[in-house]
């Protein structure tokens, strides 16, 4: 027994509405400045964190020159409380504050995929217990949750990466969730169940490929809420550990020094507030192209 | 309505219960304690002299019992004392709320009334030159790290001003002008993300109302232009912002924790902190319950208002 043939003819795309998505997305990635800008942010941090240290050749742990300096030609960024190169340290925040990101991120839509598809697409008495479990998680405060979880593991950057990929699972469980009923109930998929698909195929025949597009937003979106929340966990001293360099915790130490050295509390917090931006100019631009009902009433 | 809110109340129960044994759970079964932060210095203490501590302290109790406690110290209100100061739970917490709700709420003012004024421009006329800054303003609203514009905020203040936040919260009901004043900076520190999140809500749902047959309908019978867009579509448009801002709270409440730990100000979350690197479980427990059973609270607040505001949704 097999599904509807006209749906594999395509080869690599194998569902009809995922055709025709694509088409539609590459006409409408052109006509998308914000999200363009974001992309090419977010390009230009990739290439910080990669590049940078190859360019700029300054460690950022040796404490090569005088303290607390203002920023000069030798220093564009000045010298930190124990005269480590600031710049240097910002680019390594780069590779950091991404490196987490990432990580946090994917294990939150593991987490939260499984569950969410389990619960859909099973429903009964799974999805019953599996979205109790999550409005649990859902009723504290993402932050609070995160604290309490980075706190009590232990403050390093390992442990802020768990606790934020936990944190958001709920999310994308919930999210993943709904998307799975409403694919359940497209008549494609309901004719293919009634032509004795079984679970397994419709799972990733028809459910997984209608899902990247919610997943590629919610991706995107968190990314940015990853990397913030990260940097606020090392500013309060639950995440990136000393002496390693993290956007969040040089501005903490920052806060100590701020009136010899102002410039020590300025750029970490622009760098984050420029990545963040990025992603969010992404998200944004993502959800005008991947969310075709959106992005009719915003055109 | 009654039977239907008393029945909201009732699965209230499950989640409340559930929250307490998750936040019991995370507090207890994680390496290290409170007798090991006591102790942390002192070298001549004996694994007896730490026993002893421990029993003092109420944590040589079974776990199931210890959570026993927990919970039935929250509901008769006997939350027992620090582990680090001895002061009774209760007073932390009696002082603790108020800056926490004041900045709470201030936050929340501040973001509606900016937010959905920006929201309906920007819905408006969408796509023209005041659109696009305000939706890009709305994006940076969102990746302006809070500590951050804290951090600014007490920097310009202390250089261009000579001006270093209070050392003690004043109390409003003491100096309004001056708990005002005290909270302004905090407050909005906090709004600028919750501000963008309404002005973007705003705006999303206003372009969709406004596309609506209602619209064209009072349009063509000559309903002016202005009440048009208040009383027929921002009314309409309002219902998914106050969704929204109700699940924000919880993203505020972070935000105020993170400002109270930078300000000084000695809210909940600021209790939660200095109790997280004190292994102070109680106050941890307790402070940390208290922030999401408020959360809880409000959010079936918001869906029980999302009710009244739209009759069309049956309850149920």
């Amino acid at each position: 027994m097999s599904i509807p043939r006209a749906a594999d003819m395509s080869g690599q795309l194998r569902d009809p509405v995922v055709a025709g998505r694509l088409r539609h997305t590459i006409s409408r990635v052109r006509r998308n400045p914000i999200g363009i800008t974001g992309a090419v942010i977010i390009l230009l941090t990739v290439l910080v964190a990669v590049g940078g240290p190859l360019v700029w050749r300054i460690d950022y742990a040796t404490q090569a020159s005088h303290r607390l300096l203002a920023p000069s030609p030798a220093h564009p960024m000045g010298t930190d409380e124990l005269g480590r190169d600031e710049l240097a340290r910002v680019i390594h925040g780069a590779s950091v504050s991404l490196q987490v990101g990432i990580v946090a991120v994917v294990i939150a839509s593991f987490i939260g995929s499984a569950v969410g598809i389990a619960a859909g697409f099973y429903g009964g008495r799974a999805d019953a217990i599996l979205m109790r479990i999550i409005d649990i998680m859902f009723a504290i405060p993402v932050l609070v949750l995160a604290i309490l979880i980075a706190g009590l593991l232990g403050p390093s950057r390992t442990n802020a990466m768990i606790a934020i990929g936990i944190v958001y699972s709920s999310a994308f469980a919930r999210v993943v969730r709904g998307s799975t009923l409403t694919i359940m109930s497209l008549p494609h998929v309901e004719a293919a169940r009634s032509l004795g698909a079984s679970d397994l195929r419709i799972i990733a025949r028809h459910l997984v490929p209608n899902l990247i597009a919610p997943l590629m937003v919610l991706v995107t979106v968190y990314l940015s809420t990853a990397i913030l929340t990260e940097a606020t966990l090392s500013f309060l001293g639950l995440g990136t550990q000393p002496p390693e360099p993290s956007w969040g915790g040089m501005l903490n130490s920052a806060r100590s020094h701020m009136e010899l050295a102002p410039w020590l509390a300025v750029f970490p917090g622009l760098a984050i507030m420029l990545v963040v931006l990025g992603f969010n100019f992404l998200g944004d631009g993502l959800r005008d192209i991947l969310d075709p009902r959106l992005g009719e009433v915003q055109r | 309505m009654t039977r239907y809110v008393i029945g909201r109340l009732l699965l209230l129960l499950p989640t409340l219960l559930g929250m307490s044994l998750l936040i019991f759970a995370l507090v207890r079964l994680l390496p290290g304690d409170v007798v090991d932060a006591m102790l942390s210095g002192d070298t001549g203490a004996t694994a007896a002299s730490k026993l002893a501590l421990r029993q003092s302290l109420g944590l040589t109790a079974p776990l199931p019992i210890q959570y026993v406690n927990l919970v039935g110290g929250v509901v008769t209100g006997h939350l027992g004392a620090s582990l680090t100061s001895g002061e009774p739970i209760a007073r932390v917490m009696a002082r603790a709320m108020p800056i926490t709700a004041e900045l709470t709420v201030l936050a929340v003012v501040l973001s509606t009334l900016v937010g959905i004024p920006l929201g309906v421009v920007s819905a408006v006329r969408p796509n023209t030159f005041s659109d696009l800054s305000a939706r890009i303003g709305g994006l940076i609203g969102l990746s302006v790290p809070n500590f951050w514009f804290a951090t600014l905020a007490l920097l310009v203040g202390s250089l261009a001003f000579h001006w270093v936040p209070p050392v003690t919260w004043i109390p409003p009901s003491q100096n309004l002008a001056g708990n005002l004043g005290q909270m302004a900076i905090p407050a909005v520190a906090i709004s600028f993300y919750l501000m963008a999140i309404v002005m973007r809500m705003t705006r999303a749902t206003m372009l969709e109302v406004l596309s609506l047959d209602y619209i064209r309908t009072a349009r063509a019978k000559g309903v002016g232009g202005r009440a048009v867009l208040f009383r027929h579509a921002l009314r309409n448009s309002l219902i998914p912002v106050v969704t929204v801002i109700g699940f924000q709270v919880g993203a505020l409440m972070g935000g105020a924790t993170v400002v109270e730990v930078i300000f000084g100000l000695p809210g909940i979350g600021y209790t939660l902190i200095q109790a997280i690197f004190g292994r102070d479980y109680p106050v941890i427990e307790v402070s940390a319950l208290y922030l999401a059973t408020v959360f809880v609270f409000i959010n079936l607040l918001v869906d029980l208002l999302y009710g009244v505001l739209d009759p069309r949704i049956e309850q149920g």
